[in-house]
């Protein structure tokens, strides 16, 4: 009993501090309260939306705020191993998306069925992923060691041409299908990879290879709990399924969240903001920079390609070398750049703020509109288009401009940004580079 | 609680000077530059500088502008490497070592514009200095196990860092941006991380520019002091005054040459470096 009420309450204390020790209890319950806000606002618009789009039952709604949920989640990882590179330790890192491929193929083509379409190795999917947060940790590695010692320019260069060196490789004819050593593997080139299924789909059916029509035939004991509740809730076995993946993936990002707070507020940590200084007074002060910068790029990279994993695994998951294009690593960077660089917090905002708001909301706001108003009369120019607000709709959700108006949503957003706030929402909170608080002293004098 | 300090420091140094302290300048030097030589395209920054600083002392480095006093630092520290000649460092050949290498070894330096880290606070700053820090390691800065050990090296090192910080009067400022500083300031907190990472010696480029009479009193008395207990430097100063009264032996390096080195006596009144140097006008 009295052990128990100990553990309760270490971990309410874990709750408030989870910097654990001396961390600052206000600013850590103020992050929380954001966070919070945000999350809430987030639902409530999306909420709004579905109820205002082609309402089709609580199902339905709970389905789309899923679909912003994952998006949000993954945004909220990449952004916080963006950080660890670029705004703690100021590497830049172009090559984000090649990161992630490494990652997701290794997986793939560890766990993948040596008989599949694409063959893998048959390995446990554990094994897949550890294997490919390692292979991008390697990768990461390799990348820096040659051009960390030059300027950090050459970095980005390098990491640029690395991402779409790879992107090609995936997808190019040599490496869809190759035998090494009497093993056949492959990548799948331009086709899709179809990859293992997720351990929410080895935990709620018996077959969780077969299909998913098929495999809900067969669901386990927590499978049968599971159908029970998306009956009340109207949803279908997929769209049940795919909601509790996406909140299992709370427990990596929370784990995401927590390392690399620990690192932030590490001496680690204070090497790292020293070296995104001014490298010379790190150095001078016996600091073995380069040491420092491979470690933390190789350990962003294989963060990166952890959380492409994570991604990828939700739903069909299925693998496709066009997720990995070089867009992806600047929708990384504008979530880390809105949030505010340099701030895990920030970073967390910054993930939900662009994933929600610009990456989703559009696709939202278009599913609201083609509801509430005819846009079925879809002009050609958007000279045409403006002759009424309802041809200019039309024009502007159209299929193809609503790609092309998310670009430009990103583009006045970060405009308004540098202009406004040039450190991002919450650039200016950066936590403290110490494990022990700092500016107050333990025996003040009186 | 300063004040103490201070008066602590002139009395311990009054007490030293009556011992007979010559046992550690029998040694060999604890730092030998021979024949350095470096050139930025037309300009040869130094030319051929050879000198030796014995442990202990507090040699002063002096010369007009252009001399190539800061670049001779930068070819000892490592921020660059030598066209030729060779730096040995407490019997170690360090020519061409990178800084964070030489800074190990236990030669560090300061900088002739302060080098803050504008966006850490001036106690960050502090912390960052000491060496071998547990919680620099990857492993032990991430995993559970290491949390306890990790933060009771932060506490001592805290600890340092709130004594450096009140001996430089920069106690107040503990908790603010280091880019906020006055220029003086930055000189001091620069000087304060030096002093944390305990290196055998220490480089200091103009370490009183833009400090205030009081403090570079203080300053001295406390270089003075460290150099009682076997602290080595090298201090490159325009301040005749405080060459002449604390720095012995003096060396004057003019365009990249050793024009003269020897005791500051004898440097006052050579002739060629009055001219050199003082351009002819001097007083007495």
């Amino acid at each position: 009993m009295s052990r128990l009420s100990v553990w309760l309450r270490r971990g309410l204390r874990a709750l408030r501090h989870p910097l654990g020790g001396d961390g600052d209890a206000d600013g850590a319950r103020s992050d929380l309260v954001l966070v919070g806000g945000l999350v809430v606002g987030v639902y409530a618009l999306f909420t709004v939306m579905a109820l205002l789009g082609p309402f089709d039952g609580v199902g339905n709604v709970l389905s789309q705020l899923e679909t912003v949920t994952l998006l949000v989640l993954v945004y909220v990882m990449l952004a916080l191993a963006l950080n660890l590179q670029w705004g703690y330790a100021g590497l830049l890192n172009l090559g984000v998306a090649g990161f992630m491929a490494i990652g997701a193929y290794t997986m793939a083509m560890l766990s993948a069925a040596p008989d599949a379409t694409v063959p893998g190795l048959g390995l446990p999917l554990v094994v897949g992923i550890v294997g490919g947060f390692l292979a991008a940790t390697l990768f990461g590695a390799l990348t820096a060691l040659p051009a960390i010692r030059l300027r950090a320019d050459y970095l980005a260069i390098v990491t640029l041409a690395f991402s779409e060196i790879i992107r090609l490789v995936v997808r190019s004819e040599a490496a869809s299908e190759f035998t090494i050593a009497g093993q056949r593997l492959g990548t799948g080139g331009a086709n899709t990879f179809p990859l293992p299924p997720n351990p929410v789909k080895v935990l709620l059916y018996e077959n969780p290879s077969e299909p998913l029509v098929a495999a809900v035939d067969s669901p386990t004991v927590a499978g049968d709990l599971m159908l029970e509740i998306a009956d009340v809730f109207n949803l279908s076995a997929s769209q049940a399924e795919n909601i509790l993946y996406t909140l299992l993936l709370l427990i990596p990002v929370g784990a995401f969240y927590l390392l690399l707070t620990r690192i932030g507020n590490s001496p680690f940590g204070r090497v790292l903001r020293a070296i995104r200084e001014d490298e010379l007074v790190a150095g001078s002060l016996g600091k073995n920079t380069r040491r420092f910068k491979i470690t933390t790029f190789a350990v962003g990279c294989g963060l990166m390609g952890l959380a492409a994993i994570l991604w990828q695994l939700q739903g069909q998951g299925r693998l496709s070398p066009g997720t990995f294009e070089p867009e992806l690593t600047f929708f990384v960077f504008v979530a880390l750049i809105l949030g505010g660089s340099g701030s895990n917090t920030g970073s967390v905002v910054g993930g939900i703020v662009f994933a929600a708001v610009l990456l989703e909301g559009p696709r939202a706001l278009k599913r609201v509109v083609d509801e509430n108003f005819d846009v079925s009369a879809d002009p050609d120019t958007i000279i045409e288009a403006s002759q009424g607000v309802e041809p200019l709709f039309a024009y502007l959700l159209s299929d193809s401009s609503i790609e092309a108006l998310r670009f430009i949503m990103l583009g006045v957003v970060l405009v308004y940004l540098m202009q406004r706030q040039p450190q991002g929402l919450l650039g200016h909170r950066r936590g403290q580079a110490a494990t022990v608080s700092l500016p107050t002293r333990e025996e003040e004098e009186p | 609680m300063t004040a103490t300090q201070s008066t602590e420091a002139t009395r311990e140094r009054e007490g030293e000077s009556d011992d007979p302290s010559e046992g550690t300048t029998t040694a060999g030097p604890i730092l030998a530059v021979e024949q350095l030589r470096k050139g930025f395209g037309g300009i040869q920054a130094v030319d051929g500088a050879t000198f030796e600083v014995a442990p202990g002392s507090i040699t002063g480095l002096i010369g007009p502008n252009g001399a190539g006093k800061s670049t001779t630092f930068d070819l000892i520290t490592g921020v660059y490497s030598p066209d030729s000649g060779r730096v040995r460092f407490d019997g170690t050949d360090i020519t061409g070592w990178r800084p964070d290498r030489v800074a190990r070894r236990g030669l560090v330096r300061s900088f002739q514009i302060a080098r803050e880290l504008a966006g850490m606070t001036v106690m960050e700053n502090v912390m960052l200095a000491p060496p071998d820090q547990l919680g620099e390691r990857f492993w032990p800065a991430v995993l559970p196990g290491f949390r306890g050990r990790v933060a009771e090296q932060e506490r001592e090192l805290r600890e340092r860092a709130w004594e450096t910080l009140e001996f430089l009067e920069l106690d107040d400022l503990a908790g603010e941006r280091a880019g906020a500083l006055s220029g003086g300031q930055r000189k001091l907190l620069e000087l304060a991380r030096v002093l944390m990472t305990e290196p055998e010696m220490i480089l200091l480029d103009e370490p009183m520019a833009g400090v205030n009479p009081t403090l570079e009193r203080k300053l001295l008395d406390r270089l003075q002091e460290l150099s009682d207990h076997g602290y080595t430097f090298l201090l490159v100063e325009h301040d005749m005054d405080v060459v002449m009264e604390h720095c012995d032996p003096v060396i004057v390096l003019h365009q990249g040459e050793v024009l003269a080195q020897g005791p500051p006596a004898a440097i006052k009144s050579n002739e060629r470096v009055l001219e050199a140097y003082l351009g002819g006008e001097v007083e007495a």
